[in-house]
């Protein structure tokens, strides 16, 4: 499967020079506020410019933090962009945080990934797949807001949906959804197709 | 101190569909051939292991049980001899949902890795300010008068100031003595007597009824009225006996 996490090294030699241009740098300033990953029309809005002159000021931060090896990196996340720190450096932010993250079990994790690929969907289908009850894991993560009742299905007994949400994107570090790799079945499985 | 209850899930499987996957590959068996027979009697095995160990075994294992046994029977039946191509192998079914439930399995793995990855990014905080509170709030984590102060912030934020509570509500205040006047009042002005129902404007309210049926008591007690009622749970008439003084 692939890694979405995979930054893309822009060779500009714009980010070679130790200088920002000015609208990078308040591009800077502004990820650095922010509490939540900021969208390209919120940046633009700050900066007073376009969308695609936004676009091109954190591509260039994001270039300039990288080749000057700075403990920070621009990440694309849940639909915006926000200021983190490198993996690699993990160790010192840990030890000063002190704090474990927890992990998800696999019941979340099944019951996610069920709920990325066919949301909105109910309950009843979760479980179909599973072949497990799912009430108290999808209770958690709704608690978690990992995700979220979206409506009733028009059907008998008129089911909750759910979908994921911004948090699923940003747990998983994820810019989209559409960063989720196509459903496949593994490679090891015969070649004859069954009947659906 | 009381250790906490020890609590036992079934050993590394995530329900039925798992344990079977499981059994298909530990027998290194084509998924789309599934010896019905072998893996039924692994899976009961199994199950039985975990009877045996105290382990509370959940209903979707004892259904799948079953659903095994059933294909088992049905692979014994003797095949139509006539070549029917709707006819579908009775395994269809629960293949398919196997390989449903496997294809989520390397979806699970790449969220595993993905939170193992986005764990060691660390993001700014919300700027923190003390009053602010993100929802969701944890249960128990605010108590009424922080939700009232949360309000009149709000309120003292969009313009809206507080104003004191001027409505005053008037209090009503019926003593028996009272209702009894006024019941001697309204059977003596009628000379066929009254209702029990007539001495109350609608809507009635209970404390209304409840005052009124002790005054009729006091009164019957006094020998000021009489009542009478036809049948059980029909209504009463009241008539005016003497004439005399209330109370007293």
């Amino acid at each position: 499967m692939s890694n979405p996490h995979t930054t893309e090294m822009s060779d500009s030699s714009q980010a070679l020079s130790s200088n920002l241009p000015d609208v990078s740098a308040a591009a800077e300033a502004v990820l650095f506020v922010s509490a939540e990953p900021v969208t390209i029309a919120d940046l633009a809005r700050a900066l007073q410019c376009s969308e695609a002159q936004a676009q091109e000021a954190v591509r260039l931060l994001t270039s300039h933090l990288e080749t000057t090896g700075r403990g920070l990196q621009v990440v694309a996340i849940a639909g915006g962009y926000q200021l983190a720190t490198r993996p690699v450096h993990r160790g010192a932010v840990g030890r000063l945080m002190s704090r474990e993250p927890g992990k998800l079990s696999r019941a979340a994790l099944e019951t996610l990934a069920v709920i990325a690929y066919r949301q909105p969907v109910t309950q009843p289908e979760i479980e179909a797949v599973r072949g497990v009850g799912c009430a108290s894991v999808l209770r958690t993560l709704v608690e978690r807001n990992l995700i979220a009742e979206a409506g009733r299905k028009p059907t008998a007994g008129r089911p909750i949906l759910y979908t994921t949400t911004p948090s699923f994107l940003h747990y998983f570090a994820l810019a989209d959804i559409s960063e989720l790799p196509p459903l496949e079945d593994p490679p090891d499985g015969p070649a004859e197709i069954i009947e659906v | 101190m009381n250790a906490p209850a020890p609590r036992f899930t079934l050993p590394t499987f995530e329900g039925p569909l798992d344990l079977l996957l499981h059994l298909i590959r530990e027998n290194r068996v084509d998924i789309y051939d599934i010896p019905i027979a072998l893996i039924t009697q692994q899976y009961l095995e199994r199950l039985a292991e975990w009877q045996a160990s105290d382990l509370a075994v959940a209903g979707e294992y004892l259904v799948m049980a079953a659903t095994l046994l059933e294909l088992k029977s049905r692979m014994l039946l003797p095949q139509p001899a006539v070549e029917n191509e709707e006819e579908e192998d009775p395994r269809a079914d629960l293949v398919r949902r196997l390989i449903e439930y496997r294809r989520y399995e390397s979806v699970v793995a790449a969220l595993r890795e993905w939170e193992a990855y986005r764990s060691g990014l660390h993001f700014r905080g919300a700027v923190e300010n003390p009053d602010d509170y993100m929802l969701p709030v944890s249960p128990g984590a605010l108590r009424g008068p922080d939700l009232a102060a949360a309000i009149k912030q709000l309120m003292r934020d969009v313009g809206i100031e507080e104003s004191p509570v001027s409505a005053i509500v008037p209090r009503r205040h019926v003593s028996l003595k009272m209702a009894m006047v006024t019941i001697l009042r309204r059977v003596r002005n009628a000379p066929d007597g009254i209702r029990f129902s007539e001495l109350f404007d609608q809507p009635v309210t209970l404390a209304e009824v409840v005052i009124a049926f002790l005054a009729l008591l006091e009164l019957l007690r006094q020998g000021s009225i009489a009542v009478s009622q036809r049948r059980p749970m029909a209504d009463f008439r009241l008539r005016a006996l003497r004439v005399g003084a209330i109370g007293a």
